[in-house]
């Protein structure tokens, strides 16, 4: 209750809150596209590549405005993403090994600049490696009004090119017969992608921000078949394990951020890995464990049936034990009974007796038929 | 319409790296003509496809779709990618996939509407699927997933059809649907090109047929190039048929599409 007060009267958990917010909006949506093209892992190399921009643009400019980091970041970020096409299309080193060699080339050029930078003889150079695991903290209004914007660009363009993008991501090469440029679309969605990024990098910090991108659009698609509401699942799923995440760490002492971010939306992931319904691990259970009922009924039906036709009298009662005999789970001959009893396909015929009924008979007489067919 | 040709290849070669998948094809198709393409795995059955339609960089060499170049007559051409090209897990619907087919005349941003879908669900009627608009196209079996393919093709209404293996995996019923369906378009006017495996079906299906082995072997009415020499040059020897001594083109029996 007291935290829920002060997201709305303190100041700087409310900046926190909105800054994470709108991160979460951002890369949980964009993020998406990227999950569903199978280029999940192409946020990572991107957000390690900022790292060297945002120290760059510092160094340059001496600045530490939230537009010129990340700015920086953009760049170096893009820069990165060419590189691995480039060399994707230019020579034979498949596109995980490029991501790979641009992440760590990139990130480690990144990270020698930041000892660079804090050597310096200057006392505005603390507060970089904030970027490194994020600082939820340390959010100030000019930030969250640079995220904001960038954000909200981001996202028209994802809307008024929804067709484009969707076309690109589920048949590129239909896309292009049709006479789309598909490179020109590739370049615009993953311009964006960047943004996300960049706008999620002081908070969630370079080494994690990938997280953010792919685990609520991992979150989303258990739910939901249907793009609109995958990207829209994913946007709110963003949203709540950015804000809980922020808030969590801007009022705990030395509780790392971004770290607390990705742990929210881990959360998220596991419960919809396993609860989702038809997708979900324990609907999963639930089927085979129906299925297997279901199956292990219509055996001893089938074999009540087998019984049956051995006697003059189809209706003729059969030993339970028999039944036992039959099958490969004699503990399951009882319930399976039970059940079928219910559906008035069997009647006990005495003693530990079992017989078909007409309505069984016709029952079991179906279901051998379908098997000879098939 | 003699010297009025649907599709004109000239020297059209593709090399990837410095292997040449596609070595100076020439292929000439009137209107009205279904045609198969054959031959090996490898041969660049596909290539050829990708690069008649600007899919894959070409070495060398020219195209053109009723005397005019590929770019300029996307409205006229539909592509029918192989089923396995994509990912049926993708989280749309069997009628988002078929309106792909209406993006093309669309245009940029604007959505799809009411007449868009119009159109979709109509092409869906044509291939029997009209009862699937709505679902998801993560349940289909893959004869229902290279009919939706088809109806989205269909929806582009294009005068002439690249298919790239229609029959793959399909079931008996299905094909013979699908045949029909070629037969109706080329009725209709249209030209069809097919990626085709199955050698003994080519006779009763098609009327030409290319045979394609890197170098273009033969091209022409069936009865004339489906021999049994061509084949060989195609197969390199190994022919995995022996087609019949030289026969018309019997038409197919004529099947609704039942879904």
């Amino acid at each position: 209750m007291d935290v829920l007060q002060a997201l709305f009267s303190d100041y700087t958990l409310r900046t926190v809150a909105l800054g994470a917010a709108t991160l979460g909006v951002v890369s949980g949506s964009l993020g998406t596209f990227a999950v569903l093209r199978g280029q999940s892992l192409l946020g990572d190399a991107i957000s390690h590549a900022a790292l060297p921009g945002i120290a760059v643009a510092f160094l340059l400019t001496s600045s530490k405005a939230p537009l010129v980091l990340v700015l920086g970041a953009a760049l170096a970020g893009w820069l990165g993403t060419l590189a691995v096409m480039q060399i994707t299309e230019r020579s034979r080193i498949p596109f995980d090994a490029a991501l790979g060699l641009v992440l760590s080339v990139f990130f480690g050029f990144g990270m020698m600049l930041l000892t660079v930078i804090q050597r310096l003889p200057n006392a505005n150079q603390a507060g970089l490696d904030k970027f490194l695991f994020g600082q939820a903290a340390a959010l100030l209004t000019a930030d969250v009004v640079v995220m904001a914007v960038l954000g909200a660009v981001a996202l028209l363009v994802m809307v008024l090119f929804w067709k484009e993008f969707k076309l690109l991501l589920f048949d590129p090469d239909y896309a292009a017969s049709l006479g789309f440029p598909i490179r020109a679309i590739d370049v615009l969605l993953t311009t964006l992608l960047v943004i996300a990024i960049v706008i999620g990098l002081q908070t969630v910090g370079v080494v994690l921000m990938s997280a953010i991108l792919i685990a609520p659009a991992a979150a989303a698609r258990q739910w939901t078949d249907r793009l609109t509401l995958v990207v829209l699942l994913a946007a709110v799923f963003g949203a709540l394990s950015g804000v809980a995440g922020a808030v969590l760490s801007a009022t705990t002492q030395r509780l790392p951020t971004g770290p607390t971010i990705v742990l929210c939306a881990t959360v998220l992931v596991v419960v919809s890995l396993l609860f989702a319904p038809n997708r979900g691990v324990v609907a999963g259970w639930w089927r085979t464990l129906r299925n297997r009922r279901v199956l292990r009924t219509a055996g001893v039906l089938e074999d009540l049936y087998t019984l049956a036709l051995q006697h003059p009298d189809l209706h003729h009662g059969h030993a339970i034990g028999a039944l036992r005999t039959m099958t490969a789970r004699p503990a399951s001959v009882e319930p399976s009974l039970q059940v079928l009893e219910r559906r008035g396909w069997v009647e006990p015929k005495g003693e530990e007796a079992w017989a078909l009924t007409d309505d069984g008979l016709v029952m079991a007489r179906q279901l051998c038929g379908e098997k000879e067919e098939a | 319409m003699a010297d009025r040709f649907a599709v004109d290849v000239a020297d059209l070669t593709v090399a990837y790296r410095d292997q040449p998948v596609l070595w100076d094809v020439d292929l000439q198709v009137s209107e009205g003509v279904l045609m198969a393409i054959v031959g090996p795995n490898g041969a660049g059955k596909t290539t050829l496809i990708k690069a008649i339609l600007g899919l894959v960089p070409t070495a060398a060499g020219r195209v053109l779709i009723y005397e005019a170049p590929v770019p300029r007559q996307r409205r006229r051409i539909a592509y029918v990618p192989q089923r396995g090209s994509v990912d049926w897990d993708f989280p749309t619907s069997v009628l988002d996939v078929v309106t792909m087919g209406t993006y093309g005349t669309l245009g940029w941003i604007k959505r799809p509407g009411k007449e868009e879908h119009a159109r979709a669900r109509e092409a869906l009627a044509k291939v029997g699927m009209a009862g699937f608009a709505d679902r998801q196209i993560a349940q289909l079996s893959g004869g229902q997933q290279q009919r939706v393919f088809l109806a989205r093709a269909l929806v582009q209404d294009a005068d002439v059809y690249f298919m790239d293996e229609p029959f793959q995996g399909v079931d008996a019923t299905t094909e013979k649907a699908i045949v029909t369906l070629l037969q109706n378009l080329r009725e209709a006017g249209k030209t069809v090109l097919v990626v085709h495996h199955d050698l003994p079906t080519v006779p009763e299906y098609f009327d030409w047929v290319l045979l394609l082995n890197v170098r273009r072997i033969a091209a022409g009415p069936v009865a004339e190039v489906f021999t049994n020499e061509n084949l060989r040059q195609t197969y390199g020897g190994r022919v995995p048929f022996e087609p019949q001594t030289v026969q018309p083109p019997q038409a197919v029996v004529s099947q609704p599409l039942t879904s």
